[in-house]
């Protein structure tokens, strides 16, 4: 008797449990939104925190050498460039790194290995 | 007075409790140091009750540490690899401190301590260190090409050099202008809203509404936030170890 029981239950909670996981949403776009968004945080401060890190440097070698305003200027441009290297980073998948050789062997493998992770 | 007690901008003032001072340098403990010894105490409890019973089907304390060390486990492994392991802890400690402090800051009333760049730059600062001194450990001189971006003729070395060095250097600024500027930005903007509530009268109803709506973003900007100061450290570290 219980085992003619058993089944016919275990099948009757597996029937409720597909249907409850069917209403559910995929997991995968949930966090795949919050992914996108942790992300969009990251651009936004990278590109003025090259152009301060920049300005910084040009004011404070200008005040150590004298030659307000020019380094000041000149850094401000490669700050400027900066930024907008680490952002192009980032966006391109190329995680947080200085240089390119690491990160474009890295996206080789990826590719090889056929799983296209992005490094953040 | 009366204008200074309603300012948005009044939450973040930073208010000696026990005034300390050693040689003239200001050691108060302040309400800042308070919440962030509160943030300190609410992590190690939750970990060791939560770790305490060891239940083969865990309660609800046990699920949350158990969630919050995979979900920083799993982080590591996608950004790092095996070899991240061993920095687990440095990671771990960063995100449940950064949460938590983030979290407390949402009960009104608290004092958010992420909220001031001293504390925020102090945690970038250590990583930003750390991370330096690991790439020299693990490759010594050959850190340095990290600012020669390779396959680029010589020529343009004067010119890319800075900006590589230009770009290392925005790391720790990135890193703590981010967490700062959010939790200030968030936490003035509810205030101000809320303090459209009472000033409208019945029309108050709209301004409670955004209120509300907002708060839940808080929440998940919170949580969004520590979660991009682990990933970041994670990706660091990961360059330190892996250099071209």
């Amino acid at each position: 008797m219980s085992d003619t029981e058993k089944p016919s239950d275990i099948a009757r909670l597996e029937a409720r449990l597909k249907e409850a996981e069917s209403r559910r949403p995929p997991e995968d776009t949930r966090s795949e939104r919050s992914k996108g968004l942790s992300f969009a945080f990251r651009i936004g401060t990278e590109l003025v925190a090259g152009i301060a890190v920049g300005v910084g440097i040009g004011w404070a070698l200008d005040r150590w050498l004298g030659t307000k305003p020019w380094l000041m200027i000149a850094f401000f441009v490669l700050g400027a460039a900066a930024g907008m290297m680490n952002v192009f980073r980032a966006v391109a998948g190329l995680g947080g790194q200085v240089g390119y050789k690491a990160a474009r062997e890295k996206r080789a493998d990826d590719g090889k290995a056929g799983n296209g992770k992005k490094a953040g | 007075m009366a204008a200074e007690k309603h300012s948005p901008l009044e939450q973040f003032l930073i208010k000696p409790l026990i005034p300390i001072k050693i040689g003239g340098v200001d050691l108060s403990f302040t309400n800042s140091a308070l919440f962030m010894v509160v943030a300190v105490v609410l992590v190690a409890l939750l970990m060791t009750a939560g770790m305490g019973k060891r239940g083969l089907v865990p309660g609800r304390i046990q699920s949350i540490a158990e969630m919050a060390y995979e979900f920083v486990a799993n982080l590591i492994k996608e950004t790092v690899g095996a070899e991240g392991r061993k920095y687990f802890p440095l990671i771990f400690t960063l995100f449940m401190f950064i949460l938590v402090g983030n979290m407390i800051g949402m009960i009104p009333s608290t004092f958010t301590f992420t909220s001031h760049i001293a504390v925020t730059f102090a945690m970038a600062a250590v990583v930003f260190v750390a991370v330096t001194i690991l790439g020299f450990v693990k490759h010594g001189a050959h850190f340095f090409s990290l600012f020669v971006p390779p396959g680029v003729p010589i020529a343009m070395w004067p010119l890319l050099i800075p900006i590589e060095i230009i770009s290392y250097f925005s790391r720790p600024i990135s890193l703590s202008v981010r967490l700062f500027a959010n939790m200030l930005a968030g936490h003035t903007l509810l205030k101000v809203l809320a303090g459209f509530v009472p000033a409208l009268g019945v029309a108050g109803i709209i301004p409670l509404a955004f209120v509300t709506a907002l708060t839940g973003l808080e929440i998940l900007i919170a949580f969004l936030q520590a979660y991009v100061f682990a990933i970041l450290t994670c990706l660091y570290i990961n360059d330190a170890l892996h250099l071209h």
